[in-house]
């Protein structure tokens, strides 16, 4: 079996799949669900319910403002508390809003049966009528970054799809709930794939699996045996392989140039295996994007899980259900130990992007005092994109915005394979990062003053 | 309960340290400092010992003492640079001359720059070509191998170097072939009375071994060794069919501190340039200047000259030659 992969950079993090065999159960009911406003990248959504508010299962509580944004649902039922701010993720205060549960009430329309149902069977399923319902259900990318799915869908008139890549390749360690899903919901996740090549009018569909999933490939590729369209794509482990660039370059061999190129530019479309799975339960189960499956793990967790969260679950207490967290140092993270985002507390609730608790413990949470540069070159051979990280972090320490724009710190896309291969423990990204924002604060506002011309 | 810790991503390290990758390359050196105490006995130890010492000695001292830093003993740089300074002698070599070598090394060739990672040549390099204008006799007197308890009184002779200078000045293609064989080469083994250079260039296949060891560590990538030695070839090879005064290619990449320099100075992190594209262009250069040095310049070596010169281009390659960028290609299947 030839295996593919990206063709620059790349490093070998350690796999840490430590929940890989533990089937998912549904996460308890939270006392209070709390739903953060802006969950995906975008405007934040407009509240439409008020203190006081009875809401069901799959009651829209926000919708969407502006093009490039989401309408929220509520996953539980109960009564509006208030609409307050709250610490999510990110670290910020969010405008989010706060439901007492009560029971567990579910909207009509949701079709709660476990039938599979399948395009054959939906001719009145047109592409607009797809797109509509993906847009409608508050769909986003399910693999962290959030971006409103149904955008991905309508590509602009200068790019056209050719295919539709699947994204299963999980590469963040320690994650395990895109490998669940497949291993759980393979047929829907088909059926999804096959909405998504419908709504954006493409007979190609890949689906890229890294081969420490052998299960996995073996799985899809059964199920997709008699489909001659859809191709399971086994993949050479190498982080980060799930970055959409990397997965078109090792799945089509074509590279997405340098921003505001997208994947689509070069003819494809990704999406992650659970979003294909939003997108099944959103189109054929009239089920709105409130409920994900999320792996809660870590070394030190008495037992690492997978979990089906209602979002506005706090971290707190999906962790207390594995056991509670260890009695030493702990970074908590939204996401695996690569990109994930450490919490400040663990009442931040679950989004609709939190693949992933991963809790970190001991000397694993802090991070080791950093040596001076050696110029070894390392972070330039790991650097997936092809920059020079050394040169990015310096320039960005010295703030010379007008040079780091020059080195395209723009194309970074923060997936610190250079701060992790550096022997000196430089803390290269977080510099980057800091200049990456500068120097696109001044593109926007440079573009901004050219518009007003 | 602990405490709840936050920071920027990444949160996962590969471990990799700076120590490592020194420790690896002292260890990659190992082969080649066992077989010059076997080929030079009591010299080369107490050379290359007394070079460890100092070089440590020295950094300990000017971090404490002159710079009131905590000291920098611990990632191992020094002692690596004590080694490869001792390696870099002959091993008759003064007691008293090497403690200058040494002070130059860490003094002036590390930490006038500020320490590890700021410096712009290499350091054991610096201290071996002050010691080489300095002290130029003492310098390229080669002791004959296998005198276990000689030191500073071992019977010197001429190496392979001096020989092939000498068939070029005087056009006499003749004296080239009382050079030791290849295979001979190789292995170290000296015959005729010959002299085999400093301690670290006896023996090749040595020398070999610690460039297999480095690559498959991943300590070093093989761009900066194999861009070197592939120009020596090519360009001597080249010389040798033209003229026959000029040594046979293999000769010329097994004589003198040629793999040495390849494998273990021209591959110094902090000297040589960051990018693969930059570290060929480097290597080539370096590959080139050896090998106009040993055979149009007035010393017989070359190897420690041209990768001084390439240090000093480093910056420039490093400005102006930047990686493949993502995207940069136009698509293949298009």
């Amino acid at each position: 079996m030839k295996l593919h992969t990206f063709k620059i950079g790349g490093v070998h993090p350690e796999d840490n799949k430590l929940s890989s065999d533990v089937v998912a159960v549904e996460a308890a009911l939270p006392k209070v669900a709390v739903f953060p406003l802006s969950q995906h990248i975008g405007a934040p959504a407009k509240p439409v319910v008020g203190k006081g508010d009875k809401v069901k299962v799959g009651t829209m509580i926000a919708e969407a403002s502006g093009f490039v944004s989401a309408p929220i649902f509520s996953s539980v039922s109960g009564t509006v508390a208030k609409i307050d701010t709250v610490i999510d993720a990110t670290g910020y205060q969010k405008p989010a809003i706060f439901i007492n549960v009560e029971g567990d009430e579910w909207e009509d329309r949701i079709d709660r049966s476990e039938t599979l149902e399948t395009l054959a069977n939906h001719p009145e399923l047109t592409p607009e009528e797809i797109v509509a319902r993906v847009k409608d259900a508050g769909v986003t990318g399910m693999g962290g970054a959030g971006f409103p799915t149904f955008i991905k869908l309508t590509p602009p008139p200068t790019a056209k799809a050719e295919c539709v890549i699947i994204n299963g390749v999980e590469c963040e360690p320690y994650i395990t709930a895109d490998y669940r899903l497949m291993m759980e919901h393979p047929d829907e996740i088909l059926v999804g794939l096959d909405l998504l090549m419908k709504a954006v009018r493409v007979e190609k569909g890949f689906i890229g699996i890294e081969e420490n999933k052998p299960e996995a490939i073996r799985l899809l590729t059964e199920k997709t045996a008699h489909d001659p369209r859809v191709e399971v794509v086994p993949l050479k482990q190498k982080y980060p392989q799930g970055g959409e660039k990397q997965l078109v370059d090792a799945v089509m061999n074509r590279q997405v140039p340098a921003p505001p190129a997208i994947p689509v530019s070069v003819g494809a479309v990704v999406q992650n295996v659970g979003t294909a799975y939003a997108v099944y339960q959103a189109v054929m189960k009239r089920k709105p994007l409130f409920e994900r499956y999320t792996t809660v793990t870590g070394k030190r967790l008495d037992h690492p899980a997978n979990f089906i969260v209602r979002m506005g679950t706090p971290f707190g207490q999906l962790i207390e259900a594995c056991g509670g967290l260890p009695d030493c140092d702990n970074k908590v993270l939204a996401g695996g130990p690569m990109m994930g985002k450490a919490v400040l507390n663990l009442d931040v609730p679950v989004c609709k992007g939190t693949n992933s608790v991963t809790v970190l413990s001991g000397a694993d949470a802090h991070r080791q005092s950093a040596q001076p540069c050696i110029r070894c070159g390392k972070c330039v051979e790991a650097c997936p994109m092809g920059l020079e990280p050394y040169l990015l972090a310096t320039l960005s320490s010295l703030k010379d915005y007008d040079r780091l724009e020059k080195e395209e710190v723009t194309s970074c896309i923060s997936c610190g394979s250079c701060q992790f291969t550096c022997p000196s423990h430089r803390p290269i990204l977080d510099n980057i990062l800091q200049g990456k924002g500068a120097v696109m604060g001044i593109i926007k506002a440079r573009n901004a003053a050219k518009q007003t011309k | 309960m602990g405490k709840l810790i936050v920071s920027l991503s990444p949160h996962a390290h590969g471990l990799d340290s700076v120590e490592r990758n020194m420790r690896g390359v002292i260890i990659a050196l190992l082969p080649a400092l066992l077989v010059s105490f076997y080929y030079f006995g009591l010299g080369s130890v107490v050379v290359c010992l007394t070079s460890i010492a100092s070089c440590m000695f020295f950094e300990w001292a000017i971090t404490k003492y002159l710079l009131r830093r905590p000291t920098t003993l611990s990632d191992c740089s020094a002692m690596l640079t004590g080694l490869l300074l001792g390696m870099n002698l002959p091993s008759n070599f003064p007691i008293w001359m090497i403690l200058i070598g040494s002070l130059v090394s860490i003094g002036v060739g590390k930490m006038t720059f500020g320490g590890l990672g700021c410096n712009i040549f290499n350091p054991a390099l610096v201290g071996r070509c002050f010691l080489l204008v300095s002290f130029p006799a003492a310098m390229t007197s080669w002791p004959v191998s296998g005198q276990m308890d000689a030191y500073t009184d071992a019977v010197t002779g001429a190496t392979p170097l001096s020989l092939m200078k000498t068939a070029i000045k005087t056009g006499n293609s003749h004296l080239l072939e009382n050079l030791p064989s290849s295979i001979d080469m190789l292995l170290g083994n000296m015959s005729n009375g010959m002299g085999a250079g400093t301690m670290g260039e006896v023996c090749a296949l040595a020398l070999l071994l610690g460039l297999v060891y480095m690559l498959c560590r991943r300590i070093i990538t093989w761009h900066i060794p194999v861009s070197i030695i592939a120009t020596v070839l090519v360009f001597s090879g080249l010389l040798h069919l033209a003229n026959p005064i000029y040594a046979n290619p293999l000769q010329v990449i097994l004589s003198g501190g040629l793999l040495l320099g390849a494998i273990f100075m021209a591959t110094d992190y902090v000297t040589s340039p960051m990018t693969h594209r930059g570290q060929i262009i480097y290597g080539v250069a370096i590959g080139f200047l050896t090998v106009a040095i040993r055979n149009w310049g007035s010393y017989p070596e070359g190897m420690s000259f041209a990768i001084l010169i390439m240090n000093a281009f480093t910056p420039l390659i490093n400005f102006y030659v930047k990686p493949k960028r993502f995207g940069e290609k136009p698509a293949a299947n298009r």
